[in-house]
């Protein structure tokens, strides 16, 4: 059946020839369509005895089978060929950036509150807030400033006019007061208070203004207040959090005799670095001290029940040293070029 | 506090270097803040004479010297000092000295030899100017090392004094500190009284014994006031920083700075009658030593005669009544004032003096008679003179009283958290000069005259802390009980909602709250402000009610910049006069977020066209804010914004803030470029949220509808969709806007507003006639009562 071999083998090149779908189902139906060759084959089988007819039929559904079996390569090769070239068309630049939305960031300072108040959240410290404009009372007298203190001049604090002892707040430690006060309503009708462990981050304000003092400025105002809380106690809260806040276990940390008219006693906390641009150099960084019994009074604790401690820190030069910038201006000037280097 | 290691050695002497003198000092609370060696480091630097100065062979500035240096033959050293000359006695450094690193050796200059080099003061460290060679006394011994003969191997300290230890502010109270510290004996120079010589005395009248109730005068005779002060007095005075002026004055300055009182000279021939210290009568002035004529309110204690007021008491000095070279005869003035007589009165006036800083923080009350003896005997000896009796008028029951105080170890341990022995306790005590007794368990201590800030226990504990060391408290882990903190899950914190905005690419900025009085008129419609009545400068007068004129600075700020793309938000306190405001009366004082988008949509990119912001982009950043909560949003006029395009923002029927448009004025007054759209929301609204609920999900398939409505113009979308809603079925799930059409084919003034309404039953398949009748309903509503028609 030389015949049979020839036309599969001339199906198969007009197969490979068909270029595209359409050309191949035209060279299919020469072959297989109604008056395709093998179907004229097929046809033609009727004319032979039913031995010859037998044979003849296997042989052609053999080609038949085996045209078949081209067809349906080509296809798949055809179908192949398309999809690449389509994925071919379709192939982006991907170095082309991400369309959508940036994103912006928080102010520096406030990344520092983010971290203070997340370390002093996870040994139970609340966040309490307070008014910015404040009494004279809540901001010197309660905290045991007296009457003719060099502080409360017109000098150091700014004072509303019309207003009679009513003044921007000069630090976070009249919140230590309203705190207490609120602690003692809250439980009053319990014969044990629970400790009061708040910090209270917030702008403050002073008559100072130079290249290392801004009128506005950041405090945040830590107090813990217990039946037996001690000095040391505040020596390792604040040494855990410097070292925390700076992760830095080598940083230095030392407590030094100092004055504040609402604690006693006082220290100022200096640290050291063990490295960088400051290494070695005492950098003052907080004020701290047991909470005087004149401020405790002023919060309506009584201080021979409870003892605490108070400290109060600055978040702008906290900002400064960790992230090294070198003038406090910066932060109040609303420039996107610094702020975008803290998102 | 300045003052120089050997004045204070000369009283105790710890073994203990420089460095480590200062660090005591720092850690026991008088914190060094400077500490410096009055010359710098050199060696083999000694005191010389130029014998002859020829000039330099080859050179026109140079001469060249023979110095004897004390050695066995003449030196010769070349010279460019201008002062160069023979006879004078100078520094000569040495071969082989060591001028602060830098080696002397012979050399050659221009030819000729040089063994040495002759020294100005600044080469030695000793000034920062100098002009030519440091020309010594006549009388310099020659080859005396320059450091022995000049006291240079001594340091000088600047402490700065928290205010609670005015006992400090002298030598001999910062010997007494040092002596407690380290338990070196101290020993402070004798003053013996001195006899009278003649019996002239001044009557003393205290007329306000409160404030003045101890007041020591004497009379000195026939001093020569032009007499030179000894070089070891100017030495130490200048060591202090203080300038000798002549001797009499350097005495009292000499003694306030040994002892820490300060004193007074009067010309004795310039007063008339008793001595008055009194407070003013009306219109009363004085010529101050400054210059300066004050009229003393009515609280500032003066000194006076039976003619006039003389000078303000603890303060300073009047001219006319001061001793000047002239002066013969002397009243001196030992006395003292009280602190509360004091503080704040020289600021009042806009100066401070050595004196005032002294009486304001308290100066030892029991001095006045030692300090007046001690100056007696120094004029003596310096200006010459005859001394008459001390007359010394005390008040004893308004002096300060030294109450004892009770001290109980078991609160030492409990406010520091040691253990001490009562022994050690004592110890301490002792040294720090406090009268103690045991009283069982406890201590009753009672301070010394010149301790001002011991009062109460907690004043010993702090003591006792610094004298223990602060270093030696132990740092512990504090134990406490633990039990959680209250998190609502139907709140979120300040930081969350800084986050939020920050996410919706808003950078975050902290503006001043004292702003330019314009911005509240031009922003807020603010007549009437919160004022400072002492502002750092105008344009930080009066207290923000709102923070957008901050951020619309910001946009000016970064467009000068070249950043014209501005998105910022804030969260701070605003302030306004409110009767009912709380917790400080008057004021209302709520914080509040505010943001502000300017420029380009989008940051430049490729994929879209870009466009500048509008309101919609910020309507949809503050509708993400709320999210899930829905806001309100109603057209409403604001100073601030176009009128056209901002609303106030409602959260369940209360208004919650604004967001809008800038106004055109204040684009072009503030040179904007293009109008930046802003928003400003309590920050509580922000921060109430809601827990989720659940609601059971349909098996049973949705169906959508499509409504188009037209109306005029002015109908809102928020009102007809809330018209839809009142009256829709309950198989409406909800009615979501998704077109808004206007031009051809819709009648000119009005719009139409396509809704999408999706309608599902939990519990079965919904029929088309429901569906239908729902449909009905609405459009039957939409034509009825919100004035629609159905779009064709």
């Amino acid at each position: 059946m030389d015949q049979l071999d020839q036309l599969v083998a001339q199906a198969g090149v007009d197969f490979a020839a068909a270029a595209d779908g359409a050309a191949l189902e035209a060279a299919k139906a020469r072959y297989l369509g109604k008056g395709g060759s093998l179907t004229e084959l097929l046809k033609g089988l009727g004319k032979l005895d039913p031995e010859a007819r037998k044979t003849a039929g296997a042989e052609i559904n053999k080609a038949k089978a085996a045209i078949e079996a081209q067809l349906n390569a080509r296809r798949d090769a055809l179908q192949q060929a398309a999809l690449e070239a389509q994925l071919a068309a379709e192939a982006l630049d991907v170095t082309l950036p991400g369309r959508g939305a940036g994103i912006g960031g928080l102010h520096p300072v406030v990344r520092t509150l983010e971290r203070v108040e997340q370390l002093f959240r996870s040994i139970g410290f609340d966040v309490a807030e307070g008014p910015e404009i404040e009494t004279d009372f809540y901001n010197f007298t309660a905290l045991n400033t007296p009457a003719n203190h060099p502080a409360r001049s017109m000098h150091d604090t700014f004072y509303l006019e019309n207003g009679e002892g009513v003044l921007l707040r000069t630090h976070t430690s009249p919140v230590q007061i309203r705190a207490m006060q609120a602690h003692v309503e809250a439980y009053k009708d319990r014969d044990t208070m629970p400790e009061l462990r708040v910090i209270a981050p917030g702008r403050v304000y002073r008559v100072d203004s130079d290249a290392t003092h801004s009128p506005m400025f950041h405090q945040v105002e830590g107090l813990w207040v217990g039946e037996s809380v001690s000095f040391a106690d505040l020596k390792g809260v604040v040494a855990d959090f410097l070292r925390s806040f700076f992760e830095s276990d080598d940083l230095q940390v030392r407590f030094r005799p100092s004055f504040f008219p609402f604690t006693e006693p006082s220290a100022e906390i200096d640290v050291a670095f063990m490295s960088g641009a400051l290494k070695g150099r005492w950098l003052e960084i907080a004020g701290c001290g047991m909470m005087h019994p004149n401020v405790l009074r002023s919060g309506g604790i009584d201080p021979e029940r409870y003892t605490g401690f108070a400290f109060g820190m600055g978040p702008d030069r906290l900002t400064m040293l960790r992230y090294g910038v070198n003038d406090l201006r910066l932060f109040f000037e609303g420039d996107l070029r610094f702020l975008g280097q803290f998102r | 506090m300045q003052f120089s290691e050997l004045w204070l050695r000369s009283f105790v002497s710890p073994d203990l270097d420089s460095d480590a003198l200062g660090h005591l000092l720092t850690m026991a609370g008088l914190e060094v803040e400077e500490q410096d060696g009055v010359a710098a480091q050199f060696s083999k630097v000694v005191v010389a004479q130029i014998v002859e100065a020829e000039k330099h062979p080859n050179a026109d500035k140079l001469r060249v010297c023979k110095v004897d240096a004390g050695q066995d033959e003449l030196l010769q050293i070349v010279c460019g000092a201008p002062n160069a000359a023979a006879g004078i006695k100078i520094p000569c450094a040495l071969v082989g000295a060591d001028l602060a690193g830098f080696g002397i050796k012979a050399a050659k200059l221009r030819g000729v030899e040089s063994f040495g080099m002759l020294c100005s003061a600044k080469e030695l460290g000793i000034s920062e100017e100098s002009n030519g060679l440091l020309v010594l006394p006549e009388d310099a011994p020659v080859g005396t090392d320059l450091r022995e003969y000049l006291d240079l191997n001594d340091t000088l300290f600047t402490i700065k004094l928290t205010p609670n230890r005015a006992d400090c502010l002298s030598l001999t109270g910062i010997a007494r500190e040092v002596a407690a510290l380290t338990g070196k004996p101290l020993s402070l120079p004798a003053s013996e009284p001195v006899a009278p010589a003649h019996d002239a005395v001044r009557a003393i009248v205290l007329d306000a014994p409160e404030a003045c109730p101890r007041y020591a005068g004497r009379i000195i005779r026939g001093v020569d006031a032009k007499a030179a002060t000894p070089d070891w007095m100017k030495q130490r005075l200048a060591r202090s920083g203080v300038r000798s002026i002549s001797a009499l004055v350097d005495v009292t300055n000499y003694v306030m700075l040994e002892l820490g009182q300060p004193l007074h000279a009067f010309d004795e021939a310039k007063l008339n009658g008793a001595i008055h210290v009194r407070f003013p009568t009306a219109g009363e002035q004085v010529l101050l030593l400054n210059g300066q004529t004050v009229t003393p309110a009515a609280d500032t204690l003066l000194i006076a005669d039976e003619s006039r007021a003389l000078a303000l008491a603890g303060i300073m000095g009047g001219e006319e009544s001061g001793i000047t070279l002239e002066t013969t005869d002397l009243f001196l003035e030992s006395a003292f004032f009280a602190p509360d007589a004091i503080a704040g009165r020289a600021r009042a006036y806009g100066f401070s003096s050595d004196a005032s800083y002294r009486f304001e923080r308290g100066v030892d009350f029991a001095l006045a008679g030692q300090a007046i003896e001690r100056a007696t005997r120094l004029i003596l000896d310096i200006c010459g003179g005859s001394a008459g009796p001390v007359n010394e008028v005390v008040d004893a029951a308004k002096l300060p009283a030294r109450a004892p105080i009770r001290l109980r170890a078991a609160r030492v341990r409990r406010v520091l958290g040691i253990q001490l022995t009562a022994d050690h306790v004592a110890e301490m005590f002792t040294r720090l000069n406090l009268q103690v007794a045991r009283d069982g368990e406890d201590f009753v201590v009672t301070p010394p005259s010149y301790r001002f800030d011991l009062e109460i226990e907690e004043d010993l504990i702090e003591e006792i802390a610094r004298l223990h060391g602060y270093d030696n408290i132990p740092t512990v882990a504090p134990k406490g009980p633990i039990s959680m903190l209250p998190r609502p899950e139907s709140r979120r914190d300040t930081m969350t909602v800084r986050r939020l905005i920050a996410g919706r690419e808003y950078q975050e900025v902290i503006n001043f709250a004292f702003v330019e009085e314009a911005w509240e008129k031009d922003f807020s419609g603010n007549a009437d402000p919160v004022r400072l009545a002492n502002p750092i400068a105008s344009q930080m007068s009066v207290m923000r009610s709102s923070l957008i004129g901050g951020l619309v600075s910001n946009v000016v700020t970064n467009r000068k910049r070249q950043t014209n793309r501005v998105r910022v938000f804030e969260i701070g306190r605003c302030f306004a006069k409110d009767a009912a405001g709380k917790p400080v009366e008057g004021y209302h004082q709520p914080l509040r977020v505010a943001a502000l988008a300017a420029g380009l949509a989008k940051a430049e990119q490729w994929g879209e066209s870009n466009r500048n912001v509008d309101f919609f982009d910020v309507k949809a950043d503050l509708e993400a804010l709320l999210f899930p909560r829905v806001a309100e949003f109603e057209r409403a006029t604001h100073p601030a914004l176009h009128p056209g395009r901002s609303a106030r923002v409602l959260l369940d029927g209360r208004e919650i803030g604004f967001i809008g448009e800038l106004h055109p004025i204040w684009v072009q007054r503030y040179e904007l470029g293009t109008a930046p759209v802003v928003f400003e929301i309590e920050l509580e609204a922000l921060l109430g949220t809601v827990t989720p609920a659940y609601r059971e999900l349909s098996r049973f398939p949705a169906v959508t509808r499509d409504l188009a409505l037209v109306v005029e113009q002015n109908v809102t979308a928020a009102s007809l969709l809330k018209g839809l809603q009142q009256v829709a079925p309950v198989i409406v799930q909800r009615i979501e806007l998704f077109d808004q059409y206007q031009g051809k084919g819709i009648e000119p003034n009005r719009k139409s507003l396509a809704f999408r309404v999706v309608m599902q039953e939990t519990q079965r398949t919904l029929e088309d006639a429901e569906v239908d009748a729902a449909m009905t309903a609405l459009t039957r509503h939409a034509e009825d009562n919100l004035g629609a028609k159905l779009r064709a």
